[in-house]
This record gives C-alpha cells, sequence and structure tokens, in this order.
C-alpha cells in the first residue's frame, strides 16, 4: 500500500496533536488523520490541568489533586510526572504566547460572562486581567455584541469578590457593523487599522486610535482595560499593545466562550509545531474501517462519500475525542468507539448513564475506554484489543472533564505518553 | 474536430426539466439542521463574513434559514447571493451540518422563485456560470477572443452593463485546445487493461490551459495508466455558485453518463481542477438523483491523490531532482474539503531542487465567479490580502496551486506566475519540461 508512516494517529485534537508531535521526536515519520478541522477553534484557549476533584475547588495547586482522583483516572494512569512533560511540550509549542508556565498555581481568569476560571495555561493577551492582581478594573464592550455585558459581567466578577474594583461601559465600536457581525469583522478591523466611520469617529484616520479615545474618558482612574477576545487576531499583540501605549494603562482580553480568537490563534500555534516536526496531515475524511493481523492493526480506511482511502502504519494512536469530538458515540443500543469498537463498559439499562440529580455526579461523562498502564485499550476480558493501539484524550474514560476542568490537561499528558510510546517502538 | 461534444448548446432539448430538488421529492435537510447546536464555528471560519457587513453568515444561511422554512415562511434571504460556496463552513463544523449543501439549494431556490429572469444580475451570472460556452466560442478564434475579451472599451461597456469587473485580465485562451492536441497526438500512447483512468479535464485545461493536462497526460502514462478521455462538460461549480441548479443538472448528466461507461471499462475517474473533483465527489450526490451518480463520486479522485494511493509516488519523487524557482503554495478551499490540503507541499518535500512553502488558511477570496462580479470584487480582494501578503513574505517569487480560479487572483494580485502541481511532477519524473 502506497501511504505508509511508522505511526498514525487517528483525530486531530489537542491529544492528536500532541501525540503527533510526541512520536515524531522519537524519530518516527508521523501522519495525522483527522475528519474535521482541529476542535481547537472552537476550543476557548485556556489550557486546563485540574481545577476540581470531587467536592473540592478551585484547587490552588492542581497537582494537590492528583492524589483525590479515582484510580482509572487518565491522570492516575500516567502519573505526574507525564503530566509535567504534556505541559512542558505544550509551553514549548507555544512559546510567550501563553503564560502560566512559570508556576503550578492555577491561574484565575476572568470571562466574558464575568465567572472566574482555574485554569493552568492562558493566552498572553489575559495575563493583565487575572482576578488574583488587585488593579482597579474597566470593561468595555460593544453595541451590537451580544456576546458581551460589560457592565453585567462586571457586576457579577464584583458579586464573585474579585479583589478589585470593576466597573464595565458599553460602547459604539468606532465603525458601524451590522447588528450580528461576526467577531472576525471586528478582530478585522483592528488587525488591519481599517477607517472608522467619520460620524462616530471625526477626527481619527484608524479605528485603534479612535477606540482608545472613546475608551480614554471612561477610565476614571481605572488601572487597566478588558476588552472581549476580539482586540485583533494575527496582529493580537500589535493592536493590545497599541492600544495600551495610547490608554497609558495594561490592556487585557477576557476568556470568551468557545468558538474563540484565542482557540484559532492556538491552533495556528499547534498546526505550525506540526509543520516543524514534519509531521503529515490529512484533514477532511473520518477514519471508518480498519484491517489487522494477528491482533495488530496493519492498515485504517477513510470514507469520502463511499470512497475509501488505506493508511498503513506499525503503531497507531486513537485520539478521536469523546461525545462531543465523536469519538465515542452513544445510540439506543448502547455507547460505543465507532473507529476500532473498543470495549466502553456502561451500564446495560441506558436509565442509568445519567444521574437523576442533573448536578450530580454524572456517570456518562467518565464513558470512554479503558487504557492499560501502556495507554492500550483492553476489551471485555481486560485483555488489549490490538497490541500496537494506544488511546489518548477524551477518547478515555475515567474523567469527568466538564466538572473536573482537566480536559486540556488530560489530552496533553495521554497525547505525549501515547505518541512517545508508539515512536519508540519503530 | 469537435471538442468535447457536438455543440456547447445541445442541451436544449431537455432543458425544460426541472431539477430534482425542486420538483417531486424536496430534500429533507431538516435533520440536518436540527445537528445545530449553536456554536457558531462556521461564523468564524466564512472569509465572506469577515469582510462584508451585509452578509449574516453561513449559520444563517444553513441552519437558521431551514428551520424558518419549517414555519412555512418560504423567501430565501437574498443574501445568500453574497456565499462564494467556498464551502470552508462545512469541513469547520463540528456537528457535520451539510451547510454548503444547504446554501447550494437555498441558491437555487432564490434564483429558480424570487430572481428577475430579465435582470442585469440573473444574465451576467447566468454568462458567469456558463463560462464554458463563451470559452467554447473563444477557443475557435483565440487570438481575436484574448484581444477582444480584454479590449479596454469593451470591458467598461462589460462592467457598466453587465456588471463584470473591469480590473481583471480575462484569461487566455490557448491557441489549442487540450482535446485538439489529444486528437493530435493519436489519442493514448499506452493501452493497460489493468491500470486505466478517465480524465475529466474540465473546461479550464482544456481551452485556457493545456499545458496543465498535457502534464497529467505525461505524469500518468509515465507510470503505465492507459488514459481515457471521455466527452464532458462543465462540472457544474460555477453554476452551484450562482444558483444556477437547471443548468448544472444538465452538464451533470452528460458527465455522469460518460464517466460511468469509462468506469465501466475498468477506470477510475481523475480530475486536475479540485473543484471539479469536489463537484463530482460530493456535490453531485448531494444535490442531483441521476443513475450512476453515486458510482461516479466514489470513483472519483483529484489527479497527485490518486497516484499517492496507488504509486510509490513519495519514492519517485525522493530519487528525482528538478530545478525550479521557489513556490509559494496555496491550498484551495475545495481542496482542503477532499482532505487535500496538505499534499502538494508534504510530497514537494522531499524533492530536491524546488522549495514550495505553505502559505497557511486564508481564502484566495475569488471563489470562481465571485471576484468576477463588480460588486463583489472589492470584498474578494479584501479576502485574499492575507494570501498576498503571506505570498510577498515568502521566500519565492512564483506560486503553486491546484485550482485554476485560485491561480488567477494570485496572479492578480502579486504577478507571479503560477504553476500546477502536476506540472513540477512532470517536471521531475518525465523528459517533457514544464517550461
Ligand atoms: C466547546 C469546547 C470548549 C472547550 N473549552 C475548554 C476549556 O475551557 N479548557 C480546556 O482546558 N479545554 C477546553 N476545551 C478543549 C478540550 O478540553 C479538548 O478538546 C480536550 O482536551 C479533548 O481533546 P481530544 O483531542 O481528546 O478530542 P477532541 O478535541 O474532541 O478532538 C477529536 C478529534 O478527532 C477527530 N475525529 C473524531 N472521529 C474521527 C474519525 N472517525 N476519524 C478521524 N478523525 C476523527 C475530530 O475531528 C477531532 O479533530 C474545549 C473544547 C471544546 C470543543
Ligand atoms: S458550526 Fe455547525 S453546529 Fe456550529 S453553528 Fe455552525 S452549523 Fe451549527
Ligand atoms: S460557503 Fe464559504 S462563503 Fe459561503 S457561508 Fe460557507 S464559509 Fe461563508
Amino acid at each position: 500500500m502506497a501511504i505508509r508512516e511508522d505511526v498514525l494517529v487517528v483525530g486531530g485534537g489537542l491529544a492528536g496533536m500532541s501525540a503527533a508531535l510526541s512520536a515524531a521526536e522519537t524519530g518516527a515519520t508521523v501522519r495525522l488523520l483527522s475528519h474535521k478541522k482541529s476542535t481547537l477553534r472552537h476550543a476557548s484557549g485556556l489550557v486546563d490541568c485540574l481545577g476540581y476533584t470531587g467536592d473540592d475547588g478551585p484547587l490552588a495547586d492542581p497537582y494537590t489533586g492528583l492524589s483525590d482522583l479515582p484510580n482509572e483516572h487518565p491522570y492516575r494512569v500516567v502519573g505526574e510526572s507525564a503530566i509535567r512533560e504534556g505541559f512542558d511540550r505544550f509551553d514549548g509549542v507555544v512559546g510567550d504566547s501563553y503564560r502560566g508556565g512559570h508556576t503550578d498555581a492555577n491561574a484565575l481568569v476572568p470571562t466574558q460572562a464575568g465567572t472566574i476560571k482555574p485554569t493552568a495555561r492562558y493566552p498572553a493577551s489575559m495575563a493583565a486581567g487575572l482576578a488574583s492582581d488587585a488593579r482597579s478594573t474597566l470593561l468595555v464592550g460593544f453595541e451590537g455584541l451580544s456576546d458581551f455585558d460589560a457592565p453585567l459581567a462586571a457586576d457579577r466578577l464584583a458579586a464573585a469578590g474579585v479583589p478589585f474594583d470593576v466597573r464595565g461601559v458599553t460602547l459604539r465600536f468606532p465603525k458601524e457593523f451590522r447588528a450580528d457581525a461576526k467577531l472576525t469583522r471586528y478582530a478585522r478591523a483592528l488587525d488591519r487599522d481599517e477607517e472608522p466611520d467619520r460620524d462616530r469617529a471625526p477626527r481619527f484616520d484608524g479605528v485603534r486610535r479612535a477606540l482608545a479615545e472613546l475608551v480614554r474618558p471612561k477610565l476614571d482612574g481605572a488601572e487597566r482595560v478588558g476588552f472581549p477576545s476580539l482586540v485583533g487576531d494575527d496582529e493580537n499583540d500589535v493592536v493590545r499593545e497599541d492600544l495600551a501605549n495610547r490608554l497609558d494603562v495594561p490592556v487585557f482580553e477576557l476568556a470568551a466562550s468557545p468558538p474563540s480568537l484565542p482557540g484559532v490563534r492556538l491552533e495556528s500555534l499547534f498546526l505550525a509545531a506540526l509543520d516543524e516536526a514534519g509531521v503529515r496531515r490529512t484533514t477532511g475524511n473520518p477514519v471508518v474501517d480498519y484491517e489487522s493481523e494477528d491482533g495488530a492493526l496493519t492498515t485504517v480506511y477513510t470514507d469520502k462519500n463511499g470512497q475509501r482511502v488505506p493508511y498503513g502504519a506499525d503503531q497507531f494512536v486513537l485520539a478521536t475525542g469523546g461525545l462531543v469530538g465523536k469519538g465515542i458515540g452513544s445510540s439506543r443500543d448502547g455507547v460505543r468507539e465507532p473507529v476500532f469498537d473498543c470495549h466502553i463498559p456502561h451500564p446495560e439499562d441506558r436509565y442509568d448513564w445519567s444521574a437523576t440529580d442533573a448536578f450530580g455526579d454524572q456517570p456518562f461523562a467518565r464513558f470512554g475506554v479503558v487504557p492499560d498502564d501502556d495507554l492500550r485499550p483492553l476489551d471485555a476480558a481486560g485483555d488489549v484489543e490490538f497490541s500496537n493501539l494506544r488511546a489518548a484524550g477524551s477518547v478515555l474514560g475515567g474523567a469527568d472533564f466538564a466538572a473536573q476542568k482537566c480536559g486540556s490537561g488530560v489530552s496533553l499528558a495521554t497525547g505525549h505518553v501515547a505518541g512517545e510510546r508508539a515512536g519508540a517502538l519503530i | 474536430m469537435s471538442d468535447a461534444d457536438t455543440t456547447p448548446t445541445d442541451a436544449s432539448t431537455d432543458s425544460f426539466e426541472p431539477v430534482d430538488v425542486f420538483s417531486g421529492e424536496p430534500m429533507d435537510l431538516r435533520p440536518g439542521a436540527d445537528d445545530c447546536y449553536k456554536c457558531t464555528t462556521c461564523d468564524t471560519s466564512c472569509p465572506v463574513a469577515e469582510v462584508d457587513d451585509d452578509f449574516p453568515g453561513p449559520k444563517f444561511q444553513g441552519p437558521e434559514q431551514w428551520r424558518l422554512k419549517r414555519k412555512g415562511d418560504d423567501d430565501i434571504d437574498p443574501s445568500i447571493n453574497s456565499c462564494s460556496n467556498c464551502m470552508r463552513c462545512d469541513n469547520a463544523c463540528p456537528s457535520s451540518v451539510p451547510l454548503s449543501q444547504m446554501h447550494n439549494e437555498a441558491r437555487g431556490a432564490f434564483v429558480e422563485r424570487q430572481m428577475e429572469k430579465l435582470s442585469t444580475e440573473y444574465v451576467r451570472n447566468r454568462i458567469l456560470a456558463n463560462y464554458r460556452t463563451s470559452a467554447w466560442f473563444a477557443s475557435k478564434v483565440p487570438q481575436i477572443a484574448n484581444f477582444a475579451m480584454n479590449f479596454g472599451p469593451a470591458r467598461w461597456v462589460m462592467e457598466k452593463t453587465l456588471g463584470v469587473t473591469a480590473e481583471r485580465e480575462f484569461p487566455a485562451f490557448a491557441q489549442q485546445t487540450f482535446r485538439e492536441w489529444w486528437a493530435e497526438r493519436g489519442g493514448a500512447h499506452v493501452e493497460n487493461p489493468d491500470k486505466r483512468v478517465a480524465y475529466f479535464h474540465g473546461c479550464y485545461s482544456n481551452y485556457n490551459t493545456p499545458e496543465v493536462a498535457k502534464a497529467m497526460v505525461h505524469v500518468y502514462e509515465h507510470f503505465d495508466y492507459e488514459i481515457l478521455v471521455p466527452p464532458q462538460k462543465c462540472s457544474g461549480t460555477p453554476m452551484f455558485a450562482n444558483g444556477m441548479l437547471t443548468d448544472a443538472r444538465r452538464h451533470a448528466r452528460t458527465n455522469v453518463e460518460e464517466l460511468a461507461a469509462a468506469i465501466n471499462d475498468g477506470a477510475d475517474v481523475i480530475a486536475s481542477c479540485t473543484s471539479c473533483s469536489m463537484a463530482l465527489r460530493q456535490e453531485y450526490p448531494e444535490l442531483f438523483d441521476i443513475t450512476d451518480i453515486e458510482t461516479v463520486a466514489q470513483h472519483t479522485y483529484e489527479g497527485l491523490e490518486y497516484l499517492r494511493i496507488n504509486e510509490d509516488l513519495r519514492g519517485a519523487v525522493e530519487e528525482s531532482e528538478v530545478d525550479m524557482p521557489d513556490m509559494a503554495y496555496h491550498a484551495p478551499c475545495h481542496a482542503r474539503n477532499q482532505g487535500l490540503d496538505r499534499q502538494a507541499v508534504e510530497l514537494f518535500r522531499d524533492l530536491d531542487g524546488v522549495d514550495v512553502e505553505d502559505v497557511g488558511p486564508s481564502c484566495s477570496g475569488i471563489s470562481g465567479t465571485y471576484g468576477w462580479k463588480e460588486e463583489k470584487y472589492d470584498k474578494s480582494m479584501q479576502i485574499g490580502e492575507e494570501m498576498f501578503e503571506h505570498m510577498e513574505a515568502g521566500a519565492g517569487e512564483e506560486g503553486m496551486t491546484e485550482c485554476p480560479t485560485c491561480a488567477m487572483q494570485m496572479e492578480h494580485g502579486t504577478g507571479y506566475e503560477i504553476t500546477h502541481p502536476l506540472e513540477v511532477l512532470q517536471e521531475a519524473l518525465t523528459e517533457t519540461s514544464a517550461a
């Protein structure tokens, strides 16, 4: 068969990309097969390690919470040093575009919704906004931007007890856009410093300057200014610095709910790293079938409208995500892993899948494949499904990503381990 | 010789046949609309929404419009005509909502029911969509056509009366079409019942860039393939983008019939234009119900892709060497949707003597006929800005892409000469030079 690599990773999320990078570092040739574009572009851009365990949280230091996690949690399977290595890899990919690597402690990042999120790594654009910092804060929103209500967010942050004064104002963006204009429209206008509308900013010829002039009279002593996550896209650093210089106070972005431009920016950083590492990527068609020989996978097939294309490899990594990423499917007949049909333990009775208490412990959130110490999925009898298949990321069972705020960290740690072991076997 | 078929207008006999989607059972896209969980990822991927303030974005065009339709409100929002059919929203959607299919059908319904058939816009769009007809006439008198099409006063009139921008230069017509060349060389030079491909050259490489089609022939014959060149019409791409589904279906019928016959003779179908392969593989089965349409979709490949799957192309390239200038590669949107956006860059990484640099994920902005419309020209150039900048920032002074209209835009924005990957492959693997 013509298309062959040493290591083949199925799934292009954070777990798959980390696995591909770690495998490539061992010297193996690697291909990443992904159905959809990387899911990072519909993520928030924050990278969590561990925020909560059971009743505990938010945790000041995620590493202190590890021992409270159940044995089957992926963090317990790979261990603390693998988690650290996973984050080291992340730090290497993002360079100084991200912050938080200097400490084990969780940062508290304010969001556009007016909540505080404990997270391990955050974009540099959010650095001046941390909730642990006592500088008084002005939040600026725009008329017509439905995702963000600055006065409401400010009230919520104040009610949450942040240690600083916070106010919110809603301004008219210096250039008029349609009522439901996309985030990308604002970001582009700032990136390119487009001309403002004459009736909104008669005196200035660039939107950045015009925006700064609109904000200035509202400062009223505020020591930093927060905007929604649309302060430029490609030129985010430049735009932020330009605004900060004109206003004479630091400027930051608030974390947004997905999809967000910080998520899109994180995706570009990872794609550049994959390129640099020589990882081959094929995105657009799902893997739907496989062939195996003597208990080892030999080939997987992608599908395009019924057309099958074979991809061969010696080692495979399954990183297709959880229920959201479609790595785990549920139907009336049960819960399954659709690509290799790996065993996923779940109660026979559908009614036991979710707890009646909506806020209680949700068994279905932890559904996923069960790995051995080497991250190889196990069948119902406890034997490995395939000797050369490892699993990483939210396709693994045992973690409750939403409740524990550990999604990205689990993907980084398990992706790293799965990729490195697969590569080392070549 | 007759070119591709008897005449380009020979379909008048069946031109009254309505398109399936408007007659009989309408396709039910509601389940698709229901899959939408309003995450708006599609909106952040849409190049038009980023620059066009009047465009409400794919989420509105797709799932929201379909929900409205269900409530009995039948009118389609005219903004659907601003969608360039780049299909980027399609592969961004995590929930596999068939966005571009929804857009195509909405656009078709709009043109059918709501668009004034005598309006300049309709006439202009119909002319742009039926590029093949104009090209067929022009190819009969290429010198005159090349002169007339770019003759200043004529262009001014076209812009004023038809809304075709005068900013762009019409592509030159070749002195000899690919099919004329093919006939002159006596057709296939290789006979091989075990390795057969039917070449869907499309309009552009027949009338404008036969060098791409010839490169395809040389490369495939190098790998010992027997090449069939069946009669064929327009793939329909410009017609989908303009809502001219009746025209598109007429052409599709001929294509499907001819290609299915070739498949029956043991061939797979290959195309050198990524929008043509996209149409045959995805839009055809999504939009039309024609016998064998699925068979054709399942047997169609892009030219480079097919060799990667079936031959040791990497090995062959590793052993070769070329002496070519550095190139800035742009992946056409329609290549992305077939999962082909990285193949050229990855393949030529292993080829000595040429450096091919990916200019990133931005859209070229021309999207076929979109950038030819007078009212869209500025938007088209704004979308393209990022690509132009990345091309100019890169090392090379030339460009590479699979899509003929992306190539036009790349050239228009930077002045670079643009090469097709198959031409590089020809240079690397065969005696015939691309120059
Ligand atoms: C809406 C959203 C919000 C998020 N917010 C946060 C946050 O606040 N903090 C945080 O730390 N993390 C967040 N994340 C990131 C999330 O935690 C990561 O996505 C998680 O780490 C899971 O990564 P993964 O790689 O395992 O799976 P996914 O990211 O789900 O990726 C799975 C990949 O596999 C592909 N795939 C699936 N099936 C197939 C197949 N059959 N063939 C080929 N490819 C296939 C998919 O296309 C996808 O690319 C968010 C993600 C999303 C989607
Ligand atoms: S990306 Fe898909 S699910 Fe999300 S809003 Fe668009 S159509 Fe809906
Ligand atoms: S096809 Fe392209 S232009 Fe049309 S809505 Fe989708 S992303 Fe936007």
